[in-house]
């Protein structure tokens, strides 16, 4: 079966900077309105930030700046999906360092201007697809993950690659909470085939803004063929490894959560069907949608997947 | 004629609670549903609105299933009587489940019964929800004088007895929902527990009873 989606991408289904800002603007100016007003000191902590069109991008509609920032699963600043937008302002973005260590001929650390620099930002507008049977359409701004990995220059034994979120419960408070939901810090780790693969993408801003807090800022990997939560948050350390690593999802329960994770109408979630889902911001009646086999994206990625039981990999 | 209903006094309570008129616990006891329809139809209710008016309804239905386990102990350790509400509270939390059930078939499943069948069998976690509300249905059914006339207070008061696995099923399905352990589920569940361990407690320990009124008829 082909899927095709990709070169569809027309500049009309972007919507211009000065509409969304003029919302913003609409939102911050009435007085009153509660979660205009809410949203104000949020909204400071993010610059402005654009990036080249993208072959790779949806033409789906997207998701609303205000349900992509309020509707968040990020069990560092808490459980509940309306705990991000209500904790994640106090994170400290700044200065903000990143490991590229393990099993390369250049680790180092960087600051994350230096780490940025050397790459183009593109503007990816991708599906997103939760493990909980929801969706969402963001454009994302970043850049591939392979200019990273190509310039720390693996060696030849490096065979996947893992990711650590920051741990500071500080400022986090899931972090701090008397029973974690899960155990920190945070980790996640693809095949370093799939971490290649140019749909992967380390993003650093949405909506032509940089990151806010309860979306992963300042960085955040971005793999939109699987589910969520492999698309770990504010990252500090990528680690090039020989053995595959250890998945936080997959250590809190193996028997939910696999290594891959790869979204999979077939496959379903032991407690719930994975072969259909929730558009967020469809509305009360909109009723479900099917979920494609890699959420869409499997002219890209299936290859990675050839002669694997996905049953077995899930 | 039926079995003569069954003694209807009870000891004196220490505390005497206003009688508010039947109908106005209903109301306000569905107050909560209209609340959430509301929000979800004038798209205030969240992102995903369909699962919040999910997770509000049967947090709902939970709590007055909670409530209607709480008559009991009230009587027994606080000498409060608020027996004449317990039939009130437990067809509000039967309206609560069903409205939750009507929410997940119609809106969630889309009228699709043959996937909401297929998620019946197969997952555990709506096995054991739709379990506790087959529990309600004969609850529902004969909560009224005419039910409790004809079956004999003794034998009504043990089809009611079903309102504890009912209760204990709706705390497990709570739980089992989320990805993670939760602390809101997990304190729901364990008032029940206590409240279910109550009744085995209590007459072990010498906890005196109070005069046979289990199948409380409403004046």
């Amino acid at each position: 079966m082909l899927i095709r989606h990709a070169p569809d991408l027309t500049e009309a289904y972007v919507t211009p900077r000065e509409t969304y800002l003029n919302r913003r603007r609409f939102l911050i100016g009435s007085a009153g309105v509660a979660i205009g007003a809410a949203m104000m000191p949020r909204f400071a902590d993010a610059t402005p930030l654009t990036g080249a069109k993208s072959q790779y991008s949806t033409t789906d509609k997207l998701t609303s700046l205000a349900d992509i920032t309020s509707y968040n699963n990020y069990y560092e600043f808490g459980t509940d999906k309306a705990d991000p937008v209500a904790y994640a302002d106090k994170l400290t973005l700044s200065p903000w360092t990143i490991r590229v260590d393990g099993l390369v001929n250049k680790p180092a650390t960087f600051g994350l201007e230096d780490f940025v620099k050397p790459y183009a930002i593109e503007e990816r507008i991708y599906r997103h697809r939760c493990v909980e049977a929801w969706s969402m359409v963001i454009p994302w701004l970043g850049f591939p993950l392979a200019g990273v990995i190509k310039r720390a220059d693996p060696q030849g034994s490096a065979k996947y690659v893992a990711f650590e979120t920051l741990v500071r419960p500080s400022e986090m408070p899931g972090q701090a909470a008397y029973f974690p939901a899960l155990t920190w810090p945070y980790v996640e780790g693809l095949r370093l085939d799939e971490a290649m693969n140019p749909l992967a993408l380390l993003a650093t801003g949405l909506y032509g803004e940089t990151l806010l807090g309860q979306n992963g800022a300042p960085i955040r990997l971005v793999v939109p063929w699987k589910y969520g939560f492999k698309s770990i948050k504010s990252i500090v350390r990528i680690s090039l490894v020989e053995k595959q690593p250890a998945t936080s999802w997959n250590q809190e329960n193996s028997q939910e959560y696999g290594f891959y994770s790869n979204v999979n109408p077939e496959v379903d979630h032991p407690r719930w069907s994975q072969a259909t889902e929730r558009v967020i911001g469809a509305g009360l009646l909109a009723g479900r949608k099917p979920t494609l086999m890699f959420n869409g994206y499997a002219d890209q990625v299936a290859s990675l997947y050839s002669g694997m039981d996905l049953k077995a990999n899930y | 004629m039926g079995a003569s209903p069954a003694p209807t006094t009870i000891s004196a309570p220490r505390f005497t609670v206003p009688n508010i008129p039947r109908i106005l616990v209903y109301v306000v006891s569905l107050l909560p549903a209209a609340w959430l329809f509301y929000l979800a139809f004038t798209d205030q209710i969240g992102a995903d609105p369909v699962a919040q008016l999910e997770w509000g309804l049967g947090l709902w239905a939970l709590r007055f299933l909670i409530a209607t386990l709480c008559i009991t102990p009230l009587r027994q350790l606080c000498k409060i009587n608020l027996l004449r509400y317990r039939r009130a509270f437990g067809l509000v939390a039967f309206y609560y489940v069903l409205l939750h059930l009507s929410v997940w078939v119609v809106l969630d499943r889309g009228v699709d019964l043959h996937a909401a069948l297929l998620d019946i069998l197969r997952r555990p976690y709506i096995t054991i929800g739709v379990a506790a509300f087959v529990l309600l249905v004969p609850l529902a059914v004969t909560s009224n004088n005419w039910s409790i006339r004809e079956m004999g207070g003794k034998a009504w008061a043990k089809l009611h007895k079903l309102s504890y696995p009912a209760a204990a099923l709706g705390a497990l399905h709570f739980i089992m929902i989320k990805k993670v352990w939760l602390v809101e589920p997990v304190v729901y569940a364990a008032i029940v527990l206590i409240l279910l361990g109550f009744r085995v407690v209590w007459p072990m320990i010498g906890g005196k009873k109070p005069k046979r009124r289990q199948a409380a008829m409403m004046p």
